[in-house]
């Protein structure tokens, strides 16, 4: 479905990403798992179109590496960014209706997937008036996910979705990701430090250093060979067995 | 589909085949630059980075590797991991001195057995064959790459491994083999001895064999199949890419299908460098895509093949390589053994004979035998036996592989027109 070639990823002078290649199928969980600063947060803002780029970048065979980030909404590409950023003056709700902009001609259509929202998550649903501000961590992150969800993706970009969360909000959230991979057919791209974690949950996994793509495989072919978990993972195979 | 045991990627729409080989060479050369000096000093020569290369047509910019340079990196230069992650060790087959040595981390045994199970497996075998694997079980990387590839397809493995052709044949009449792997050559020796023997190979279960480590003609395969009334199918690989599992043969033999999703193929002129279109013979120029002890860059073969990209019948669209036709040097391939003539020449000249030498290649019962005339000045019948043994026994030391060696007067062996020719091959391939 996305098909990505040579991209590359520049801020100023330093180029973040470095001509790297890969896809996702349609339904297809793929994870991008390495060290920090290996670039991976780069690879969704480029695809967000968020950021300077050079590449090719096709969706279902057509060109999008030069549409807006607005296009890009439009065409189904939705980010969770890192670290939440919900508007916390805004209440839940209010913050949910932001992510359906693209769709806000088609109120049946809003109202349906708000429902679907709080079905998902529904500590959110209990704190519909709250001020986003008001919410803990990981309801921030459940809210940012809600509202991606209103955007309705095709492509659903994470980052760094367990990023500074309790274990058990983690599991939480992946627990509700794979709840609404089931009942919405849609690719997700994953960015994630958690390796484990990410090759738990993804289909295929990515594995970046500095900038490039140094392996990649499915992710139980790369859960069974200690090399990647070692060689390219360093210590994140010490949380493994934690 | 029904005869494939990854259809999944052995008919693979060629288009995402290209991103995927795109994806993994992209890997393959991050990993190889970072890890291995050998070509972050061949990238840095030639100002190149492995970023630069975002097409599979820009890895035309990337230099060679050949079986010298791989030598030079005796015995561990080349992997690309720490040897503690490295879970075999193979080596190539080359005969005196150091061979090239291939490291093979979890995945990459993994990747490989999957490679044999699909040479298997497009001859039609299953969980009800029993089969023979007559390669050596060694260092050589024959008998235990097929050995994954069967047992991961879950026929049953009898690991004959090296053993006379007479206990080969007690063995696949005993255990009711119904498939073999070996060198053509043994085959055809299999055949004759049945022959001699009085057996009627009608009488014997075996249904289908799989040949390769040397080069073997259509007339070849006619008399195998002639002899023990069973399908031969030819498969090609090489220790410096990882084994067998490069290519392999369907049931239509009209070439042999890459395993394009592991290896990236490309055919040059061997004297020029440059990259010929589908059709054209040349050299077979191989990069590894998913190796991870040991990625290999624009290996030269050595090989001549040519590349066929039409839709085959069987429904593969991997790209099929014509049977190898020679090779571009001098090496010759006997028993499954490389070697080149300058290292019988060096074993020569340790003593006092020449300077002219020939060397016959010859066969006897389907085994290649070699036979080394060489000039002395020597007269005395007792004399030249004892120095005949002497070098004998010397050439089989270093090059493991006996010769017979005859000495003749000097000046009887011509060096005709500069430089000579030292290889006469009277063997039928």
């Amino acid at each position: 479905m996305l098909r990505v070639r040579g991209l590359k990823v520049f801020y100023g002078r330093i180029q973040a990403v470095k001509g790297i290649s890969f896809h996702v199928h349609r339904g297809e969980t793929v994870a991008f798992i390495g060290p920090n600063g290996a670039g991976k947060s780069s690879v969704l803002m480029a695809l967000s179109g968020v950021t300077r780029k050079e590449g090719e970048i096709t969706l279902e065979g057509r060109d999008i590496s030069r549409l807006s980030p607005y296009a890009l909404v439009k065409e189904g590409i939705v980010q969770v960014p890192e670290g939440r950023q919900v508007f916390s003056s805004l209440t839940v709700e209010e913050n949910l209706l932001l992510g359906g902009f693209s769709k806000r001609g088609d109120k049946k259509w809003m109202r349906e997937t708000m429902e679907w929202v709080y079905h998902l998550f529904p500590l959110l649903a209990e704190r519909r008036k709250q001020l986003a501000g008001s919410l803990s961590g990981g309801e921030q992150q459940m809210l940012a996910l809600g509202r991606a969800l209103m955007g309705d993706p095709r492509l659903l970009l994470l980052d760094e979705p367990s990023l500074g969360l309790a274990p058990v909000i983690v599991e939480e959230i992946y627990k509700t990701l794979k709840e609404l991979r089931k009942e919405r057919s849609m690719s997700i791209i994953l960015v994630e430090q958690n390796a484990p974690l990410a090759l738990e949950f993804a289909h295929r996994a990515y594995v970046m250093e500095s900038g490039a793509i140094v392996l990649s495989g499915e992710t139980e072919m790369l859960l069974s060979d200690d090399t990647v978990l070692d060689v390219y993972l360093g210590r994140a195979r010490e949380d493994f067995f934690d | 589909m029904k005869w494939m045991w990854n259809p999944k990627f052995e008919a693979m729409d060629r288009e995402e085949l290209e991103q995927i080989q795109l994806e993994r060479l992209q890997a393959t050369l991050h990993h190889a630059y970072r890890h291995v000096p050998f070509y972050r000093e061949l990238f840095d020569r030639v100002g190149l980075g492995p970023g630069d290369i975002l097409s599979l047509q820009d890895l035309r910019e990337v230099p060679f590797t050949t079986k010298e340079d791989l030598l030079q990196g005796f015995p561990y230069s080349f992997f690309a991991v720490p040897l503690t992650k490295v879970a075999r060790i193979h080596t190539s087959s080359g005969t005196t001195g150091k061979p090239v040595v291939v490291g093979y981390t979890k995945r990459d045994l993994q990747y490989w057995a999957h490679l044999n199970a699909r040479i298997l497996m497009a001859g039609g075998l299953g969980e009800r064959d029993v089969l023979q694997i007559s390669f050596n079980y060694g260092l050589f990387t024959g008998g235990f790459g097929f050995h994954a590839g069967a047992e991961l397809l879950g026929a049953t493995v009898i690991p004959a491994s090296a053993m006379s052709i007479t206990r080969q044949i007690n063995i696949m009449m005993n255990f009711k083999a119904t498939a073999l792997v070996s060198l053509p050559s043994h085959a055809l020796r299999i055949g004759h001895r049945l022959q001699e023997m009085g057996i009627d190979p009608r009488g014997l279960s075996l249904k289908v064999g799989f040949f390769g480590a040397e080069p073997w003609s259509e007339a070849t395969r006619k008399q195998i199949e002639d002899h023990l009334l069973i399908k031969a199918l030819d498969n090609y690989g090489l220790a410096e890419v990882g084994g067998p599992g490069v290519s392999y043969e369907c049931e239509y033999r009209q070439g042999l299908h890459i395993s394009e999703d592991h290896f990236y193929p490309e055919i040059i002129d061997p004297a020029t460098g440059e990259v010929l279109d589908p059709g054209q013979e040349g050299e077979l120029v191989l990069t590894t895509l998913t190796k991870e002890a040991f990625p290999v860059l624009r290996f030269r073969t050595g090989d001549l093949t040519s590349l066929n990209n039409e839709p085959c019948e069987c429904g593969r669209t991997l790209v099929r390589m014509a049977r190898v036709k020679g090779r571009v040097d001098d090496m010759l391939i006997i028993r499954g053994i490389n070697l080149f003539p300058s290292q019988i020449e060096d074993v020569l000249l340790s003593f006092q004979v020449g300077p002219n030498y020939l060397i016959r290649l010859y066969r006897e019962e389907g085994l290649d035998q070699v036979e080394v005339q060489v000039e002395s000045i020597l007269t005395g019948r007792e004399e030249k036996d004892a120095l005949a043994k002497r070098i004998e026994r010397d050439l089989a030391d270093k090059l493991g592989l006996e010769m017979k060696v005859v000495l003749v007067a000097p000046g009887s062996i011509e060096a005709s027109s500069g430089k000579q020719q030292v290889v006469v091959d009277e063997r039928e391939i």
